[in-house]
């Protein structure tokens, strides 16, 4: 038992000055991939839910509407459109910028709802005592909206983050250069699917889980302040 | 406008065969995900430290690591040790693990919601704790994680589209093949893209009517 | 003395390093009510949950009509029995919490119903005509079919009493039943424990309403710092407290 295990992991060694560098930069590229793809879905998630807030009814509509569509649609679906789909209708995307692009897309639906969530938490009693109390609606959002509003909305924004990071697995499907692409590659040419296909479950572990230990520390943070409303019944 | 419909009508046939295909997997995994994961959420209950911290690892790696990952570990790594399964059963098993891990959680979150009072009070009157768990837990178990369930059967069915990468016949892997075979790309991703919507709009209306009357009922 | 239906002797209780009952012995004649009163964190709640092993003491034992309750000989000494064969004792024993725990999808009859039915095998129909007896009993025949959401709290209380009876327990533990309540609702509560105190059910009441406690017990423990520091008639511990932490105590009540 041992020594298959022996002979497995020097299977790793054997081969790593070959493989090494590949997956370095594939994991950067994941990790930029991750980084970007989050960047559009926050920018992209506000507006939507500011959108919703909209006093014009075809901006609520069309906000809404794109919430719904980006949650009930794969993520590979998206892909697929904007790398080949597009292409007939002459709009080109490379591998990496139609990844990023269809991942925020997505994920912006999510987000949205996580920026409404954390908006209406905020009682309008709050934001009227604040007014009367002689703050501009700017220092109302500062320093009573934002405060609470992070509470809510920090926990399921560094979710997202750590689901991105997973999805970006997706964006191997259309060839990008990323860390699931590069171990399929190396795992066709080597004949060693087992090998990498755990190494890049290893990897893409060792990245996410101090994420979710950092969620988890920030989730339990941000029920601190909170009164503990004792369940009788 | 015929040429359109009848453009709908190619097309549409073998995207119709993959949305069979997928709402066949996402039904399968889900089950096997539920079974998976109250059966873990239950043991837990237990309170065994060693199979507790089992269950812990299992469901922290299925949850940091990437679903088309584990697929691609079952399905192409297994061969090596000697088991060859198709890509259905592939799909299947390696959504189910994933869901497992993700279920866990979300039963656990859902008897934990219970006021521990409760059981007390079962216990009080002479329930044992099987008892309590089978006639005062569970029933309001399953009001609680109805919706969190909702809303991963809903995931599900989208994650299903990674499973075209081992060639599973899903509707991702029949779009592909007739983009390869009619070259009608735009149309074939949208299409395609409203499929999956329309599978996923009623469910989600469906959980957005039980955190309507999970409100109600608080 | 042995034919009390409830003994406890030397109860000790430790919560980590925090010691909550130091040595805390008790009898129960039949038909008889103690009240245990005492400041807050004293150990009173603590002391009735050991009764029914709610709470594992540290050391002590607990006999219920001269059975040993909770515990097992095993060799020369004890162990503790596991849940299912408590789970038996238990059923003679019906308890009454501050927080009323009514189980919330199952309404008023089906909440008292249910342990009748799955604890002791009675048919639906038997278990459901008990449970209408019971909560005639507590005057909630009129909110037999609500739900617990919809029942005030003195009303939710009244219910986890019926369920409590319909144990048909040698003997009931109250843990502050009115603690919890509106000032407006503790009135219907007290009252319902008042009429089975004089229907001659053997009651333990932990409780804050030392008037209350006068009135039904006839036995008072006066509870301080996890030992009994002054036990007695009513008129003896409440009217004529002897120690100083006693009257103090009563003192600070005085406003209720």
């Amino acid at each position: 038992m041992i020594n298959e295990l022996r002979e497995f992991l020097a299977i790793y060694a054997e081969n790593w000055a070959d493989w090494g560098p590949q997956i370095y930069a594939a994991i950067w590229v994941t990790i930029k991939l991750t980084v970007v793809s989050f960047a559009i879905a926050i920018v992209l998630g506000l507006c939507l839910a500011l959108g919703k807030l909209s006093p014009l009814k075809v901006v609520r509509a069309f906000c809404t509407g794109y919430i719904e569509v980006a949650r009930g649609v794969p993520a590979l679906a998206i892909l697929f459109l904007l790398y080949f789909g597009l292409v007939p209708l002459g709009i080109v995307f490379d591998a990496f910028t139609a990844g990023a692009i269809g991942l925020g897309m997505s994920a912006a639906g999510y987000i949205a709802e996580v920026f409404r969530a954390g908006i209406e938490a905020i009682h309008k009693g709050q934001r009227e005592a604040a007014l009367s109390v002689g703050m501009t609606p700017a220092m109302t959002f500062r320093h009573i909206i934002l405060p609470q509003a992070m509470r809510i909305i920090l926990p399921p924004l560094l979710n997202m983050v750590i689901i991105l990071l997973k999805d970006t697995s997706i964006c191997s499907l259309i060839s990008t250069e990323e860390l699931m692409l590069r171990a399929k590659d190396l795992a066709m040419m080597s004949f060693l699917p087992m090998h990498l296909f755990l190494l890049a479950g290893v990897l893409y572990f060792a990245l996410a889980w101090p994420l979710s230990i950092i969620t988890r520390k920030v989730e339990k943070m941000m029920q601190r302040g909170r009164r503990q409303t004792f369940g009788i019944n | 406008m015929e040429d359109f419909f009848q453009k709908l009508m190619e097309l549409g046939g073998p995207l119709l065969l993959g949305a069979g295909t997928t709402v066949a997997i996402t039904i399968a995994s889900l089950l096997v995900a539920i079974v998976l994961g109250l059966s873990l959420a239950l043991i837990r209950l237990l309170g065994i430290l060693p199979v507790n911290w089992l269950i812990s690892t299992y469901v922290e790696i299925f949850r940091n690591t990437p679903v088309l990952a584990q697929i691609f570990i079952i399905y192409f790594s297994l061969p090596y040790l000697g088991i060859n399964i198709g890509p259905f059963p592939a799909a299947v098993i390696g959504l189910g693990l994933n869901g497992g891990a993700v279920l866990c959680e979300v039963f656990r979150a859902g008897l934990n919601a219970i006021h521990h009072g409760q059981r007390e009070a079962a216990l009080a009157v002479g329930m044992t704790p099987w008892m309590s768990l089978r006639y005062i837990m569970l029933p309001q178990t399953w009001r609680i994680t109805l919706p969190p369930l909702g809303n991963y059967a809903i995931a599900l069915l989208k994650d299903t589209a990674v499973v075209s990468a081992i060639a599973a016949p899903e509707i991702m892997f029949w779009a592909r093949n007739l983009v390869t075979s009619t070259f009608q790309t735009t149309f074939v991703y949208i299409l395609a893209a409203l499929i999956y919507f329309c599978l996923s709009f009623p469910l989600a209306r469906l959980v957005e009517q039980f955190e309507r009357r999970q409100r109600a009922w608080q | 003395m042995e034919n009390a239906l409830l003994r406890v002797e030397n109860l000790h209780k430790r919560f980590g390093t925090l010691e909550v009952l130091k040595g805390v012995n008790m009898a129960l004649d039949r038909g008889h009510k103690t009240a245990i009163i005492g400041p807050s964190g004293c150990g009173k709640s603590t002391m009735l949950r050991c009764i029914n092993y709610m709470e594992t003491p540290t050391a002590g034992h607990v006999y219920l009509d001269g059975e040993l309750f909770g515990e097992r000989q095993s060799g020369d000494g004890f162990v503790r029995m596991s849940e299912t064969e408590l789970a038996t004792q238990r059923a003679h024993v019906g308890m009454v919490f501050q927080g009323f725990y009514l189980w919330p999808h199952l309404s008023a009859r089906e909440n008292v119903a249910i342990g009748p039915m799955k604890v002791r095998g009675m048919s639906k129909s038997e278990a459901n005509d008990l449970a209408d007896a019971m909560l005639e009993k507590v005057h909630m025949s009129h909110k037999v079919d609500e739900y617990p959401e919809r029942l005030s709290g003195g009303q939710q209380q009244r219910v986890a009493i019926a369920r409590a009876l319909a144990q048909q327990p040698k003997l009931m533990l109250f843990d502050e039943p009115t603690s919890a309540l509106d000032p407006e609702l503790i009135g219907e509560v007290l009252n319902v424990i008042q009429e089975l105190a004089d229907e001659g059910r053997s009651m333990v009441l932990v409780t804050h309403e030392i008037r209350f406690a006068r009135e039904v017990a006839d036995r008072v423990i006066f509870l301080h710092d996890g030992v009994i520091v002054e036990e007695g008639s009513p008129e003896e511990v409440i009217d004529n407290p002897n120690h100083e932490r006693l009257r103090g105590f009563l003192r600070q009540i005085v406003e209720h």
